[in-house]
């Protein structure tokens, strides 16, 4: 039995934070810059087309609207996925920072709750940006701004937990590479992102709906749309915060496993 | 800027910083198979102020060992007190005290020499202002003063190695643990640290290392347990095991590869002892420039001959029939 102390998880969010003074800049840039280029041409320069054809799956929305909510939760993921990937199987390789900290009082539970608390920042402001920049496209009403922020936010730990405790035991960095091109992807493309999931085929469409980025996207999109009801937003939002407590839960356990054996 | 001070302070109650009885670790095997054995059943303690050395050759179990006694990986057997506290169940607050210098280099190449030390200080949970004085003094101990601002990735071996060093020095530890400290580094690096490792023994700090080269083993460590296979095969300080398990020197002859056992029982019987090596044989004696003649005057014609100082690879020989470097 190990005997409790307290926990030093913000001492490990201080190094991220002392790591990413080097780069922020540079990732404002990108957060500003993405969501510019991507309702620029995706919302407003295809959304004139889909528009002019008036699609019955828009519900009357247009198609700008439609997309930016959901592509704010789809781009939480990739972000989540990128900042929680790669940074924790370095960090608990030989020679990585999370050996270095474990010399120290900080114990594998502190290590994964700063790292995880750092992405939940890294998410927060990417999404913000993107929020305000969707609402200067007029694509989401600026009182429905935080709803989205915080239904992307939610999307992006909902990978970042259970990401974090698959990571921290991965041998190979191309296994994280085929974990981004062959699963984050796919559901990036078909989870009803760019199109509406009813289009899928009945099958299809029963496999995305399981998908967490479709529950982010519904939950980001209904809520900026205004078409959220009560019992759908706190279905979405049991579901993603599920997925953060079992990937703490699963989380604690492999780093504890992987960074003391 | 005032003067570097190492704290010393003694466990009260506890004889030692360290106590392992049947100590040992097992890792599980792979698909199934039968567990791996790194540590097997080892005893050993180490006082206040000591410095104590395990010596051994690679998967030997030192660095298992070290790891154990950091409480970075649990004993799978026995029982381990570090400062007076179970290590099994006490890793945090035994860390908080003690320092740690690893094998395997894990220096943040993302941030400076100087930011390398400040967030160690974080984690410790040490004011700001006693960080900040501490990292100036430790840069200066380091001799990385001029380097403070410097990335990691732009320092040689050696400055990494006492950046490392310096780093596990934030905290003021009361146990320094050095997991073969000079492996991979020029002989100028090597005595540098040394007479850095030198100032901490002098300033107290108990300090516990591996190793596997013996010179370093003979100049730093008061007393040293011989590690094979996971056991304890000696233990005692690097004078008293060369005089109980060696002769005071050592006569080497070269030979042609495979020619060597020709000569071994014309040897034998000037030395105390002959050992057989791939190219060479060492016999154990007294005095070896004795034996060099009477070596000589036997008809035996090496192709090279040393007469030398018998050190602890020689004791390693003798009690594993294994050379250290192999």
């Amino acid at each position: 039995m190990t005997i409790r102390t307290e926990s030093r998880a913000v001492d490990a969010f201080a190094y991220w934070l002392l790591r990413y003074r080097r780069v922020w800049r540079g990732t404002i840039v990108i957060s500003v810059a993405n969501p510019v280029l991507f309702l620029t041409a995706m919302g407003a320069g295809l959304g004139t087309l889909v528009d002019h054809h008036d699609s019955a799956y828009l519900h009357g929305h247009s198609y700008l609207a439609f997309l930016a909510p959901g592509l704010l939760a789809a781009a939480m993921m990739q972000t989540a996925y990128l900042e929680s990937a790669g940074p924790v199987h370095t960090s608990a390789r030989p020679g990585g920072n999370y050996r270095a900290a474990l010399a120290t009082p900080l114990t594998p539970a502190d290590l994964l709750s700063g790292h995880l608390a750092f992405v939940a920042f890294r998410v927060a402001t990417s999404g913000l940006a993107f929020a305000i920049v969707a609402s200067a496209f007029g694509a989401v009403p600026p009182q429905r701004v935080p709803g989205v922020w915080l239904a992307a936010v939610l999307t992006g730990l909902a990978f970042a937990a259970p990401v974090a405790a698959w990571a921290v035991g991965v041998q190979r960095q191309s296994v994280l590479t085929a974990g981004f091109r062959f699963v984050l992807m796919p559901m990036y493309m078909f989870a009803g992102t760019f199109f509406s999931a009813e289009q899928l085929p009945t099958w299809l469409h029963a496999i995305v709906v399981c998908t967490p980025l479709y529950q982010g996207v519904e939950l980001s999109r209904t809520l900026g749309l205004g078409t959220a009801d009560l019992l759908g937003t706190v279905g979405h939002a049991a579901y993603l915060g599920s997925l953060i407590a079992l990937g703490i839960i699963w989380g604690r356990r492999r780093y504890a496993a992987e960074l003391t054996a | 800027m005032p003067e570097l001070r190492l704290v010393t302070a003694t466990v009260a109650g506890s004889a030692s910083m360290v106590s392992a009885r049947g100590l040992g670790k097992a890792y599980p095997g792979r698909k199934g198979g039968a567990p791996f054995v790194a540590v097997d059943g080892v005893d050993f303690d180490v006082a206040a102020g000591e410095s104590f050395g395990f010596l051994g050759p690679n998967g030997a179990g030192k660095s298992s060992t070290m790891r154990m006694i950091g409480c970075v990986s649990p004993p799978t057997a026995g029982s381990l007190t570090v400062l007076g506290l179970d290590a099994s169940s006490n890793g945090p607050r035994i860390r908080s005290r003690m320092g740690s210098v690893p094998q395997d280099d894990n220096l943040d190449s993302e941030l400076t020499v100087r930011e390398n030390l400040l967030i160690y200080g974080r984690y410790f949970r040490l004011p700001k202002m006693v960080v900040h004085e501490r990292a100036e003094q430790l840069l200066d101990f380091a001799r990385l003063a001029d380097k403070a601002d410097d990335r990691v990735h732009a320092l040689s071996g050696g400055m990494r190695r006492r950046l490392t060093i310096a780093r596990s020095l934030i905290n003021q530890p009361e146990i320094l643990l050095l997991d073969e400290p000079t492996t991979g580094l020029d002989p100028q690096a090597r005595h540098l640290l040394w007479e850095r490792l030198f100032q901490l023994k002098r300033d107290g700090v108990t300090l516990i290392l591996t190793t596997h080269y013996m010179d370093e083993a003979e100049q730093l460590c008061d007393r040293l347990v011989i590690m094979d296979r996971g056991r304890v095969v000696a233990e005692g300080s690097p004078h008293v095991l060369i005089k109980e398990h060696a002769t005071r020197e050592v006569l080497e002859l070269r030979f042609d590869p495979g020619t060597q056992l020709d000569s071994v029982d014309r040897l034998s019987v000037i030395g105390d002892r002959v050992e057989v090596l791939p190219d060479r044989l060492l016999c154990y004696t007294d005095d070896g420039e004795a034996a060099l003649v009477a070596a000589t005057q036997a008809g035996l014609r090496p192709m090279t001959s040393l007469v030398r100082r018998a050190g602890l690879e020689d004791v390693f020989l003798r009690l594993t029939g294994r050379s250290l470097i192999e």
